[in-house]
């Protein structure tokens, strides 16, 4: 078992499953000899060749299209979007065509496709190299959307998702590549797509968060600890599809329930799940639910105190927990 | 000796020929039956391929079929024919049937998908399909299984980005696939004057580095010898290649236009001079490739099959609002 970076999981997990399912390709932009703008697919064209980790043009609808054609035809392709933000001019092909190619074909045809796309703020990459996407996504059946927290997640979910027969959405928060670190098993195992994760149990507050929230949330956690307020803290890992019955299990185990995003307020994820929580477990509640999320603006702006106003931070989520226990 | 510039001459035999005409025939009769059934309130729309036959025969004809992709748009009623997709699965799907192969009754007609044929399953939005022929032209040249794949698709579609993007990449690449351009002239009502600045689609493809070949769309042995060549090319490895079949529709884009707003009725009988399943009839028979016995028998044998597409697909049950949440997912 290896201590390692957010990315070098990710990157150790492409290299582990291209050497064990020779179907698998890699490609987007930069991601061959340059290995990625941000080095996640480093080294990998040296290994696996040419062939298999493509330098394609710059053409993110051409990425996804001919993924999904790929797909059709045999292989597991794994396309990387450079950023997050640039993957709207493959929005069609990925809701109307890699989405609905099952459904529209009566299960005749499947596309098995992880894009995987590094989202997420605080790395002045203001409007066009900030945002959090998933919430568009998420709210169309036939795809899944995975946001790993932690480097033993991001290897088990990315093998699941490539493993996985439908169209999956693998977003990977940038501010986590370098600062989030932790053991990885060297061996090849799967998380299923799905299910969340109890981080940590406590009575007072239950804190729902996924991705680089949850290492956030975890240090909202110990500090409100000190204070004598003991926070519960679930990962969903996925938000489509999201784990209802846990959570709705820690919704009624401490009738206090904060949820966390980066992602803005208005149709984001904590919407669907504070709308879950309301339909099935209101009479378990002790206080109204609470959303901590990103801002109504329109982006991510560029200089530090914009950027730091618009981030979710443990600060704001200490305050946020501190709050909704004292209610 | 074989005289130059007839059907003897070619690298064809007259099976293939008389193949080719009797499914671009049979093409046409479906095609007249679905406008029937559409106006007696039987089915709710018809696209239409009547007067694309040509392109659509030769084309898919010349192809390796049922091994080779095709990745057709909503007027390829005539290249699915061909492709191996029977009478009856096209009723079938026209009327929204349990049984439909391409869609279990989900998508609109004209929207082919057949697996066993290697018909991939089409949306509405025009030229997502260019991209996808090149994604499965991308895995052949990976796994190298010496399939070749082609998209069609009308010219209206050549200004969407994806078009200018599958070319551009299949080019980089050197893919084994084919873009098919069926130019009828117009994309709905507005004609292709107003979809580009310059006559041919097929002088695209020199700014993307490959060769572009105009072919006259409604003579289905010119169609099936450019294509031919360009499967050829594509199988040695030297990559894509734009055809632009010069055609014409003969009926509105489908049975809720009405083509009366934008076109002359001089226009569409000057074309339909040109008819391609009267004028090929009529080159068969004038250089005895068929007999009229044999065209006699064909048209008893089209009347039959579609007469008996149609009964068995007004007989087939519908599907049970129950399966309505079948196949958003594989488990």
């Amino acid at each position: 078992m290896a201590v390692m970076s957010y990315l070098e999981a990710i990157r150790e997990t492409l290299r582990q499953e291209m050497r064990h399912d020779e179907r698998i390709i890699i490609y987007g932009e930069d991601v061959g000899v340059r290995g990625g703008v941000f080095r996640v697919t480093e080294g990998l064209q040296k290994e696996f060749g040419e062939d298999r980790v493509i330098d394609s043009p710059l053409a993110e609808a051409a990425i996804v299209g001919t993924a999904i054609g790929a797909a059709v035809n045999g292989l597991r392709p794994v396309p990387e979007i450079q950023f997050a933000d640039f993957i709207f001019p493959a929005i069609n092909q990925i809701v109307q065509e890699a989405a609905r190619i099952r459904y529209r074909s009566n299960g005749a045809f499947g596309v098995p496709l992880v894009i995987r796309a590094p989202f997420g703020g605080g790395v002045h990459g203001a409007l066009y190299h900030s945002q959090s996407v998933e919430a568009f996504f998420a709210h169309v059946p036939g795809l899944k959307v995975v946001i790993p927290s932690t480097p033993y997640d991001a290897k088990g979910l990315l093998a699941a998702a490539i493993q996985d027969e439908d169209p999956v959405l693998y977003f990977e928060h940038k501010a986590a590549y370098r600062s989030i670190k932790g053991e990885v098993p060297d061996e090849r195992y799967l998380i299923p797509i799905g299910k969340a994760d109890l981080k940590r149990t406590g009575k007072d507050v239950s804190i729902i968060t996924y991705g680089l929230m949850v290492n956030y949330a975890l240090k909202a956690a110990e500090t409100l600890e000190k204070e004598g307020i003991s926070v519960e803290i679930l990962d969903l890992r996925s938000i489509r599809p999201l784990d209802v019955e846990m959570i709705l299990e820690t919704a009624k185990r401490t009738g206090k329930v904060l949820i966390v995003h980066e992602d803005n307020l208005t149709g984001g994820i904590g919407g669907e799940v504070s709308a879950l929580i309301a339909e099935h477990a209101l009479f378990h509640l002790d206080a109204p639910i609470m959303r901590l999320a990103g801002p109504d603006v329109p982006a991510m702006p560029y200089s530090p105190p914009l950027e730091h106003a618009f981030m979710v931070t443990s600060d704001k989520i200490t305050e946020a927990a501190r709050k909704l226990a004292k209610f | 000796m074989k005289g130059v510039g007839t059907l003897a001459s070619l690298n064809m035999t007259p099976e293939l020929l008389k193949e080719m005409y009797y499914t671009m025939a049979l093409s046409r009769a479906l095609d007249d039956r679905m406008w029937i059934l559409n106006r007696q309130g039987r089915a709710p729309v018809v696209y239409s391929a009547n007067g694309h036959e040509a392109v659509q025969v030769g084309a898919a004809m010349a192809l390796n079929r049922g091994e080779d992709w095709i990745v057709p748009y909503y007027r390829d009623l005539a290249m699915v024919l061909a492709y191996g997709m029977t009478p009856r699965e096209v009723m079938l799907h026209l009327l929204g049937r349990a049984d439909d192969p391409n869609s279990g009754g989900r998508q609109m007609p004209a929207h082919w998908g057949l697996k066993r044929r290697h018909i991939l399953t089409t949306g509405s939005v025009v030229a997502t399909q260019d991209v996808h022929a090149a994604g499965l032209a991308l895995a052949s040249k990976v796994l190298k299984d010496g399939r070749v794949s082609m998209a069609s698709f009308g010219e209206g579609s050549t200004s969407q980005g994806e078009f200018h993007e599958a070319l551009n990449f299949a080019a980089v690449h050197k893919l084994p696939v084919i873009f098919l351009n069926e130019n009828n002239g117009y994309a709905i009502s507005v004609p292709a004057r107003k979809q580009m600045a310059i006559m041919d689609v097929a002088a695209r493809a020199q700014g993307y580095g490959m060769p572009g070949v105009i072919v006259d769309g409604n003579d289905p042995v010119k169609v099936y010898e450019v294509t031919r060549e360009a499967a050829d090319r594509a199988r040695r490895g030297e990559g894509p290649t734009l055809i632009e079949a010069k055609t014409y529709r003969f009926v509105p884009h489908s049975s809720d236009d009405d083509d009366r707003a934008y076109r002359s009725r001089e226009e569409v009988a000057e074309w339909k001079k040109r008819d391609p399943v009267i004028t090929f009839e009529k080159r068969l028979l004038d250089e005895k490739v068929m007999t009229e016995e044999e065209l006699k028998a064909f048209q008893q044998r089209i009347k039959d099959e579609v007469n008996d597409a149609t009964e068995y697909a007004e007989k087939a049950p519908l599907p049970d609002p129950a399966t309505l949440w079948q196949h958003v997912y594989a488990d």
